[in-house]
């Protein structure tokens, strides 16, 4: 952990509503080292792209950090002026948004779109600017990219706009790239092309990646680290191999259940997590999973786990039953489901 | 903006086998082959040379072009706009001639091939006092249009992009402005002979065209500004503008580069129709006895002048300014229609 770029420490983010006080984010700590992919996995509303937001600065009211740290190569980010921050935001901190169709502005061409984040940070001179996002065009993979170039964002088809966003992401050489479900509003066909063009910049640059999803396919093909999010906090994470085979906590097997797989009985209905997340407003008092977990325990309804050890490494679950868990899945596969 | 990418000239083109192999090299591999890392890599493969690059002016422009109402209408408009720039060396007459014997002689002539709108009744030719009232009428017109939509598009991104107190600042001064009696304000100013800025400093008064648009333009930039406010509130939420944050682009910058150009559609549609308003305006100011006096003429004071001649045999001298002024202002309409349909994105292409 001595070589993380990026380190999270008990992040606490809240957003003011009519309502009350929304915990969104609830004492999260992740990091990541350069040139490794951490995946940050949950369904809507589980905090991830407000995590992913916070590391850039963005959280804007009503939202505000209420707690915890970010350091970025050593330094406090919540430290930064506005100023410094803005230097660093497309210069070492770059971020790729869900939404390519809206992400570029429609009265630029594209071209000039990359060379102007090229001229905020490291570039002086408009020409050569323009010439070398030609070139980082051409590196994602937009075929005749000097002309293409010159073309306005509504003649770019969706996956060529995410590669022209990958393009003005890695265009100054970011330290940490954040990806916010890049492949989401993509075709299926195209996603895997996209993320190809995402992991072969990542290497390229050396870039430590931040890779917010709720696509277990899309982490299997690129994550190296996994961590699981329900309800503002880290229910697991570990490496892709444990997260993925060894999972222990009964919220990741639920993910994965409900994955369709190819070898899977097709005659069966996909297994489902009943129920849905709690509101971020009322939180149980125990674990968040309880009311939606097959294996829950009196316990787990007063006493909230605490993420811990379960495997050698890097493996940490929070689920009282996590050392039982694959003896209780197994068990639980027999019977057949209604 | 239309240039500087390698590339793209035409001696560059290549045949289409060589264009195909070209992107089926240049595809996904890419990705990995060329260094991201080295800063002094630029491109310097040539492209073949696609479709030709069609640019949003261009749009624009064959999206108005099919606007048969508009384009007529700009035409008439620049004829028009012509006649009074060129007033004196169209016309054989001065618009204020020296009242001898001769101009005298002239008075209360009915149209004719001699005197096309006749004459007034101390011999002055009429049309020509039309083209150098249009001369006046058209820089008031312009001269608002242009002021007002400064003023609103600053208060309105000011207010618009920051948010919080700067917003609720600028627009209570734009409700502040918008719930004066327009026209009683505009008489009290226009009125003035030697009006001040709070007595610091003098400002021209609006008996010149100056001091016109400056009063009309100090009462109508309201609507510009709230457009503007509007308009950024929407564009701050998507998504390239949060993409250009994140990418630590300036304030400035996000300002000019982002929010004004996706504005431009609703700026040029409102500084259009501000032209035909402020005419408008000025005319009702003139008629009222305020504003450009004569004997310089405006579309206002000319009509004024004429209003008694209502019923006689001489009414074809409130006829022609009148018509001039329904006229401009239909037009100028007419043309803030068809940009409107023009720069809306949402339209067919």
């Amino acid at each position: 952990m001595t070589d993380a770029l990026l380190e999270v420490r008990d992040l606490k983010v809240e957003f003011k509503t009519e309502d009350g006080v929304v915990a969104a984010v609830n004492g999260v700590s992740f990091w990541v080292a350069p040139g490794e992919t951490l995946a940050i996995v949950g369904e809507s509303g589980s905090g991830k792209s407000v995590s992913a937001l916070s590391v850039m600065g963005l959280i804007d009211k009503p939202g505000r950090i209420s707690g915890g740290d970010i350091l970025f190569a050593g330094q406090s980010l919540l430290a930064l002026s506005e100023r410094d921050y803005r230097r660093l935001r497309g210069g070492d901190l770059a971020m790729i948004f869900q939404d390519p169709l809206s992400s570029l502005n429609p009265a630029f061409r594209v071209g000039d779109q990359i060379a102007e984040a090229l001229l905020t940070h490291t570039y002086e001179k408009k020409d050569a600017a323009r010439r070398r996002a030609a070139t980082l065009l051409a590196d994602v993979g937009i075929p005749q990219a000097g002309d293409r170039a010159r073309d306005y964002p509504h003649q770019f088809s969706g996956g060529m706009r995410q590669r022209a966003m990958i393009a003005m992401a890695i265009a100054n050489k970011p330290k940490l790239l954040i990806a916010d479900e890049p492949t989401t509003a993509l075709d299926v066909t195209i996603q895997a092309q996209v993320l190809e063009v995402l992991q072969a910049a990542q290497q390229e640059t050396d870039a430590a990646m931040l890779l917010i999803t709720h696509d277990l396919g899309v982490v299997a093909g690129i994550a190296d680290r996994v961590a699981v999010m329900y309800a503002g906090r880290i229910v697991e994470e570990g490496t892709l191999d444990e997260v993925f085979y060894e999972s222990r906590h009964p919220y990741t097997l639920g993910l994965l259940n409900s994955l369709p797989r190819l070898d899977s009985d097709r005659s069966r209905p996909l297994r489902t997590i009943p129920g849905t997340p709690p509101s971020v407003l009322s939180l149980p008092p125990g674990c968040a999973l309880a009311p939606r977990c097959p294996y829950v325990q009196d316990r787990c309804r007063t006493e909230r786990p605490e993420l811990e050890a379960v495997g050698p490494e890097t493996h940490r679950s929070a689920c009282f039953r996590s050392a039982e868990l694959p003896a209780l899945a197994a068990a639980l596969e027999e019977v057949p489901s209604s | 903006m239309s240039s500087e990418y390698p590339g793209s000239r035409p001696q560059d083109r290549l045949t289409h086998q060589e264009r195909v192999r070209e992107s089926a090299a240049g595809g996904l591999a890419a990705a990995g082959s060329s260094g991201l890392l080295d800063t002094s890599v630029e491109s310097d493969d040539a492209y073949a040379v696609g479709e030709p690059v069609r640019s949003q002016w261009r749009l624009v422009v064959r999206r108005f072009l099919r606007h048969k109402l508009a384009v007529i209408s700009l035409v008439i408009l620049l004829l028009l706009g012509a006649m009074a720039v060129f007033a004196s060396s169209i016309s054989p007459y001065e618009f204020n001639p020296t009242l001898d014997a001769a101009t005298l002689k002239e008075a209360r002539q009915s149209p004719s091939w001699e005197h096309l709108a006749g004459t007034d009744k101390l011999g002055r030719d009429q049309f020509t006092r039309v083209l150098f009232a249009l001369q006046k009428s058209l820089l008031v017109g312009l001269g608002v249009a242009f002021l007002s939509v400064v003023i609103g598009v600053i208060v309105g991104s000011l207010a618009g992009y920051y948010g919080g107190w700067v917003d609720q600042a600028m627009m209570r001064i734009t409700d502040l402005v918008l719930v004066l009696p327009a026209l009683a304000v505009l008489l009290i100013l226009a009125s003035n002979q030697n009006p001040s800025f709070f007595g610091l400093f003098d400002l021209p008064p609006a008996t010149e065209v100056s001091g016109m648009i400056l009063i009309i333009a100090i009462l109508g930039w309201m609507p510009m500004a709230r457009i503007v406010r509007g308009e950024y509130l929407s564009l701050r939420e998507k998504e390239y503008v949060e993409a250009a944050i994140a990418a630590g682009a300036p304030a400035r910058r996000i300002i000019l580069r982002h929010l004004l150009p996706n504005t431009i559609g609703a700026i040029v549609v409102f500084g259009t129709l501000a032209v035909g308003l402020a005419i408008i305006t000025e005319a009702t100011l003139s008629f009222l006895g305020a504003g450009i006096q004569l004997p310089d003429v405006s579309l206002g004071n000319l009509i004024s002048d004429a209003e008694s001649t209502v019923g006689t045999d001489l009414a074809y001298l409130i006829f022609f300014p009148g018509l001039m002024l329904f006229l401009v202002v239909l037009c100028v309409n007419f043309v803030g229609d068809g940009l409107r349909d023009a720069l809306d994105p949402r339209a067919v292409r």
